[in-house]
């Protein structure tokens, strides 16, 4: 167990940064924030891995994979999706004569 | 296997800490959010190898099958899944990462004897199932598997208030004496009340739940790293916490409403649910040929669009009449709400998606005072956001939020389904003001329409 006051530090320091770059997110990209956010807490496939590592009966050993099931669909889908949508507003170009015209995608 | 030190697994997990930082920050512009992500999404990678090296880990192979099951599943969805969708899955992944922490905790609670650490316990726990439960009714909110109107019952509050104080109680009994059974029924109590919490939200506040859910897990998962001594999950949880919090009172703001109004306002008989009532008073309709006219001899025009074009998926239709205008001179911009789509910003990427350029996209501060110059503003499946009872109307529900300011422009199209008020149940009076026509139908064929007929001019 890490020391509670170290802890602390680190969670206010984190609890600052995080309002210091999100507010500097521009609202356009606020459903990839969300959404790249949203990858970022997959991250508790960490911990998953952890608690699966030290499962010594079945029954945890099942929950806890179950758990890892989970969190690597929180973490991978959500860092594709992301890119995907960044994809298509990073690719843009101002000008582009005509191009999609005429054709409907969906 | 522990190839690496405690030294070395920290500093991988401070490089993977900072990564995360770098792809919020990378946000900041179009132009680095995609490295930005990248750069997340290698910091993932360092974390999970580092934890497969530094920890003594039994059963690595079914691990690793468990990662090629959860990959195998999530991938092709966030490949495949249609833009206008995006809204639940980002709520499904949000879910089932708080479902994840909350099964961690469980876990995690037999190796726990410092009470503060139990504490931690019980707070992913109930979080966790909190979120979980919460997106799950969100999904089906915005799938339209359940019905978008609040849901209620009688006596409603009162359940919850029961559900409310047996978690406490049952927090407090794991907190106390570690008991694996109390723990099941603070993870069934916080399901119950991840239900009670979302059931009662209406369809349009939904986007403002998806924020405030993924802030609870990564709460949840801030809780996880206390509970499993790992500063990462510490880290990266308070990070998304964090801009999960501040993203809720944007969106919150955005609306004129206060968070607590939202989640709370059904429970005290707020009106979320939108009014049914149509006005009889007369109003100008147009056909799409007047409504084509009028935009392909315009100068400068600008399009609001809003939730009903996103409802229509009518986002490329749009794309395609903004060239067509283009092609014949017309200066054309979007005017884009912060809270147009169904969730924060979704309208900019259904725009994106369908090739508008990012530039032409312009945002409420950068909108507002170019509509003096401008011919005609179309709005699309718009209202609340257009309604000028947000300034001069002190009892209207939507009071103080901020408006795109159509009724500066010079003529007022709306492409409406019909009279029906926007979600906040007001009238809007800039639809009988005599510099507005309306055209009524559903926004896809109407723009269809009106597109054909700018093509015929």
């Amino acid at each position: 167990m890490i020391d509670p006051i170290t802890l602390l530090t680190v969670v206010v320091l984190a609890v600052f940064v995080g309002f210091e770059v999100v507010s500097k997110v521009t609202s356009k990209l606020h459903t990839p924030l969300m959404s790249g956010a949203n990858a970022i807490h997959g991250i508790i496939l960490v911990g998953a891995i952890i608690v699966a590592g030290q499962a010594d009966d079945p029954g945890l050993l099942t929950i806890a994979l179950i758990a890892v099931v989970l969190a690597t669909a929180n973490l991978v889908g959500g860092f594709v999706v992301t890119d995907r949508m960044l994809e298509m507003f990073g690719s843009r170009k101002p000008a582009r004569p005509g191009a999609g015209a005429g054709e409907d995608r969906t | 296997m522990s190839v690496l030190g405690p030294g070395w697994t920290s500093l991988s997990y401070l490089v993977a800490a900072v990564c995360f930082i770098l792809a919020l920050k990378g946000l900041s512009s179009p132009r680095t959010a995609r490295r930005g992500n990248a750069i997340g999404a290698s910091g993932a990678l360092v974390a999970v190898v580092t934890v497969f090296l530094s920890a003594k880990l039994e059963n690595i192979p079914l691990i690793l099958a468990a990662i090629a099951v959860g990959s195998a599943v999530a991938v092709p969805v966030a490949r495949r899944v249609q833009m206008t969708q995006m809204p639940q899955l980002v709520a499904l992944f949000n879910g089932v990462g708080g479902g994840a922490a909350a099964l961690v905790a469980v876990l995690e609670l037999g190796h726990s004897e410092d009470p503060w650490v139990r504490l931690a316990v019980v707070f992913t726990m109930l979080v966790g199932a909190v979120s979980f439960a919460g997106s799950a009714v969100t999904v089906g909110k915005l799938q339209e598997l359940i019905s978008t109107r609040p849901l209620l019952f009688p006596g409603m509050p009162a359940v919850m208030g029961v559900v409310v104080l047996g978690a406490a109680a049952a927090g407090g009994l794991v907190v106390v004496t570690g008991s694996g059974g109390w723990a099941v029924a603070l993870l069934a109590l916080g399901l119950v009340a991840g239900l009670l919490l979302v059931l009662p939200v209406g369809g349009a506040d939904v986007p403002i739940v998806i924020s405030l859910l993924n802030a609870f897990t990564g709460l949840a998962v801030a809780a996880s790293g206390i509970v499993l001594g790992n500063v990462l999950l510490l880290v990266a949880g308070t990070l998304v916490g964090a801009s999960g919090a501040i993203l809720t009172k944007v969106m919150a703001s955005a609306m004129g409403r206060g968070v607590t109004g939202i989640m709370f306002g059904a429970f005290r008989g707020g009106s979320t649910a939108g009014s049914t009532v149509q006005s009889d008073r007369p109003v100008r309709s147009s056909s799409a040929e007047d409504v084509a006219v009028q935009l392909g001899y315009a100068q400068r025009v600008v399009i609001v669009p809003g939730y009903g074009l996103a409802v229509a998926q009518g986002q490329h239709t749009i794309a395609e009449l903004a060239l067509a205008l283009a092609a014949r001179g017309v200066e054309v911009v979007f005017a884009i709400h912060p809270v147009a789509g169904r969730m924060p910003g979704h309208m900019n990427v259904l725009l994106a998606e369908a090739n508008v350029p990012y530039e032409s996209l312009k945002e409420l501060e950068e909108a507002n005072p170019e509509f003096p110059n401008t011919d005609i503003a179309l709005i699309v499946g718009a209202n609340d956001v257009v309604n000028p009872a947000a300034k001069s109307t002190p009892g209207a529900p939507i009071y103080g939020m901020p408006i795109l300011e159509v009724a500066l422009a010079g003529q007022v199209v709306f492409l409406k389904r019909s009279m029906r008020p926007g979600f906040a149940g007001i009238e809007n009076e800039l639809l009988f003001d005599p510099k507005t026509t309306l055209l009524f139908g559903d926004a896809k064929e109407s723009l269809t329409r009106v597109l054909g007929a700018v093509k015929a001019l």
